[in-house]
């Protein structure tokens, strides 16, 4: 299990690459299940130029770790990987990377939208938007079901 | 007692602090001490989440000596 928090730009897809070929549990895992969250240009009819994302150093993560043991203790997981960005965030960086590894997909599916919906709504992240009208905090986010 | 108190994101800027040593009386709940910030700088916010070293507690959380202590507003992250 990998959770970690990155001041520095990442690709979600190579980051996915590199961590499944270092898993040791090669010929166990028959489902991949994965969530890439990637910065727009536009929020609810606002044009962003980038943004800023703030946590709560120790909280944050402590807390995903957290919702990791649950997803682990829910389903039968082979593995977890969680990347959460901070800082300044410029259009199309990926922000978030959640996936999850197990025998057959139910488990991967169902362990893998848990995961970041919990993330989503009780994970101490704060989006800050610079928009053409000036800098704004958002305010709570999207609906995930 | 004494509790260290910290403000996270737009509630930290309407607060002008991100963190202070605050002294409270034994007996004192998470939501007496968020009414007393909020009303010794006259700070009107809504939805507040409150966190007692690092955890999620409900408002009648009764605070020790030493904790720290957290207000922010809902998370946007993902």
């Amino acid at each position: 299990m990998l959770i970690e928090i990155r001041k520095e730009p990442f690709n979600a897809w190579q980051e996915l690459q590199s961590y499944q070929e270092g898993l040791k549990i090669t010929g166990q895992y028959g489902a991949t299940a994965s969530f890439v969250g990637t910065m727009r240009d536009f929020n609810e009819d606002k044009k962003v130029t980038h943004m800023t994302l703030e946590h709560y150093p120790g909280m944050t993560e402590k807390h995903l770790n957290a919702i990791a043991k649950e997803a682990t203790e829910t389903w039968n997981l082979l593995d977890v990987l969680i990347l959460h960005r901070i800082g300044r965030i410029n259009i199309s960086d990926d922000i978030v990377l959640v996936a999850t590894w197990s025998a057959h997909r139910k488990e991967a599916f169902e362990s893998c939208r848990r995961i970041m919906e919990e993330l989503k709504s009780t994970a101490p992240f704060w989006k800050k938007e610079d928009t053409q009208s000036g800098a704004q905090w958002v305010e709570k986010n999207t609906s995930g079901y | 007692m004494q509790v260290t108190v910290k403000y996270f994101a737009s509630l930290r800027e309407l607060m002008g602090e991100d963190s202070s040593v605050i002294d409270v009386e034994d007996n004192t709940s998470v939501d007496d001490l968020w009414q007393s910030v909020t009303a010794s700088k006259n700070v009107a916010f809504d939805n507040v989440m409150m966190a007692v070293n690092m955890e999620y507690v409900k408002s009648d959380h009764q605070l020790k000596s030493g904790d720290e202590v957290a207000f922010f507003p809902p998370v946007t992250g993902g």
